[in-house]
């Protein structure tokens, strides 16, 4: 195993920053998406339901499907790692949107109405109250998709662009086990520690979460 | 002042909040609204920092109109505090406080300065500034609210059902601590309540709405109390507004007998060395090594409402009228005290030339 590890160090280490890239990239532009449509989906009330539902609708597709369908879609070659970036961004906007909207709804009315009373402008309200209210809501929500993300990404290996689950498939080709038990480790690894990353983020960003009430 | 010009509102569905009020609210006094719900209380007051925008009429503050107004700016102008304080959860009990002065370009450090003189003129320890409000009680929180619409000492204040949701004795405190801040400071306050207590307690001068959006009196609490407009002002006052409108004379005017004239009744009143009253003693009640607590005295300048109190809640139906020094200077029988309210219901039911 360590000799394995050792001989392949330069491949390791270009599946690893290629799976960083493809799960994190789409993690950022999908909260960038999501972040306007779970808002609109709050402002305007009738767009709450249809816009959950497309998004849950969207979640539903196969992931293999969805690498495979995008070049068609986008006009990019078939083994370019956009289309693992744009499949997974669909995904984090479609399980976003609701943890926006759901974190927004979490705002009490009273808060927004005190802030509009005191002299708050719309557009500042949303990120000086909204926002952060909604904050903890958003980043539980962020923690699953970030993990989820990290885990598909193998799946795109299966159409040659999958970061460390090139090594899953290469030790199925060559029937050997330890580039698929560094693939798994590496790949669990690196979940956990966006997670702790997120945690931490979290702890420091919302820091009235953590006070004990009074009752 | 605030002047409401024939103003009405009208909701999309066609119900009437408010129809053509005229009202207005002096300056440096508090103004209550007052009426049971779906009055339209509250949204003359909410039209008032234009979070309800009136179907017709016109509102202004000190003779302009509030819709020249741009809404930021005025509602920055306009202290407001509401039922559970809605205060910003995810900010700190001093950031709470120097909203509207962080909004209008204070920095960090005076509006802190600001907020911590805030917090201990509201009556809340220092130590409070750098909590969460999930760490307070609903009273201490209600109070941040009042600070946090005082910090950038705004002329008019609006004030929606602020006390409504503590508990009786917090609500207590937190009038009489109004009281005292308002006597300081003198604000054009609009507050809203559906406790007719409350509004004769704190209104310089009360607004009665009844269902439908109308005025059905308007008037100093006095005025209320002895002279409501109608049958519905009337039954909103209660039952007992005569009683209660003898909070509003002074016990001055009564003709008050000697100490020594309690004898005659065959009760003691047991006075210590100082001379300040124990309690009663005498046939059926406490001997006099061990008399019956008195319950109360007044002393010149209390209403005639707390010696009537004290004259009907006393054991032995007399109320004991103290010097500064606590010190027993007469009594009043209430037989007696009934023939002088009797006798002053008739002088005030005289025309006056």
């Amino acid at each position: 195993m360590i000799d394995y590890v050792i001989a392949n160090e330069n491949v390791i280490l270009a599946a690893l920053s290629q799976h960083i890239m493809l799960a994190l990239v789409p993690i950022v532009l999908g909260a960038l998406i999501a972040l306007p449509i779970g808002f609109l989906a709050v402002r305007y009330g009738w767009l709450y339901h249809p816009l959950l539902n497309v998004s849950g609708l969207l979640y539903s597709i196969p992931s293999l499907a969805l690498f495979l369908i995008i070049p068609g879609i986008i006009g990019t070659k078939i083994l370019s790692p956009i289309n693992i970036i744009v499949a997974l961004t669909v995904y984090t906007v479609a399980l976003l949107v609701r943890v926006v909207a759901d974190g927004l709804r979490s705002v009490d009315g009273i808060v927004t109405q005190a802030a509009s009373a005191m002299g708050y402008r719309r557009i500042r309200r949303f990120f000086e109250v909204e926002l952060p209210i909604a904050l903890p809501v958003m980043l539980a929500g962020l923690r699953v998709a970030t993990v989820a993300n990290i885990s598909l990404v193998s799946v795109g290996a299966l159409i040659g662009v999958g970061g460390l689950g090139a090594l899953f498939t290469r030790g199925l080709q060559l029937r050997y086990l330890d580039p698929i038990i560094v693939g798994i480790v590496l790949s669990v690894l690196l979940a956990v520690l966006c997670d702790l990353v997120i945690v931490l983020v979290q702890r420091r960003l919302t820091p009235w979460t953590r006070v004990k009430g009074r009752s | 002042m605030i002047t409401f010009d024939g103003v009405s509102k009208v909701f999309p569905d066609g119900t009437v909040a408010v129809d053509d009020l005229h009202l207005e609210l002096p300056t440096g006094k508090i103004t209550v609204f007052v009426g049971p719900s779906g009055c339209g209380k509250t949204t003359s007051l909410r039209m008032i920092n234009r979070m309800v925008e009136p179907t017709s009429g016109e509102i202004l503050i000190d003779g302009v109109p509030v819709t020249t107004q741009d809404e930021a700016l005025l509602r920055r102008g306009i202290g407001y505090v509401i039922q559970h304080a809605g205060l910003f959860p995810h900010r700190t009990i001093v950031e709470n406080i120097g909203t509207v002065q962080r909004l209008t370009g204070v920095g960090r450090k005076a509006a802190r300065a600001t907020a911590i003189d805030l917090l201990r003129r509201v009556g809340l320890s220092e130590s409070l500034a750098d909590k969460y409000p999930v760490q307070l009680s609903g009273g201490q929180q209600q109070r941040v609210g009042v600070a946090r619409a005082l910090a950038a000492d705004p002329p008019v204040m609006l004030m929606d059902e602020p006390f409504s949701a503590v508990d009786p004795i917090v609500r207590e405190g937190l009038q009489a601590e109004f009281l005292r801040l308002q006597a300081e400071l003198g604000k054009t306050i609009a507050f809203v309540t559906h406790d007719i207590d409350e509004a004769i307690k704190l209104g310089d001068m009360v607004a009665v709405f009844r269902e439908g959006g109308h005025l059905a009196q308007f008037g100093s609490p006095q005025e209320l109390l002895e002279k409501p407009a109608n049958d519905f002002v009337a039954d909103f006052v209660g039952r007992d507004r005569g009683f209660r409108s003898l909070s509003f004379d002074s016990a001055d005017e009564l003709v008050i007998d000697s100490v020594a004239s309690v004898s005659t009744g065959g009760e003691i009143l047991v006075l210590d060395d100082a001379g300040r009253p124990v309690g009663w003693a005498g046939p059926g009640l406490g001997d006099t090594s061990a008399p019956i607590p008195h319950g109360g005295t007044f002393t010149r300048g209390d209403s005639l409402r707390l010696v009537t109190d004290l004259a009907i809640s006393s054991p032995v139906g007399i109320a004991v009228q103290v010097d500064v020094d606590g010190a027993a200077v007469g009594v009043i029988r209430h037989t007696s005290l009934v023939r002088q309210l009797d006798e002053r219901r008739r002088r005030r039911a005289e025309p006056t030339a």
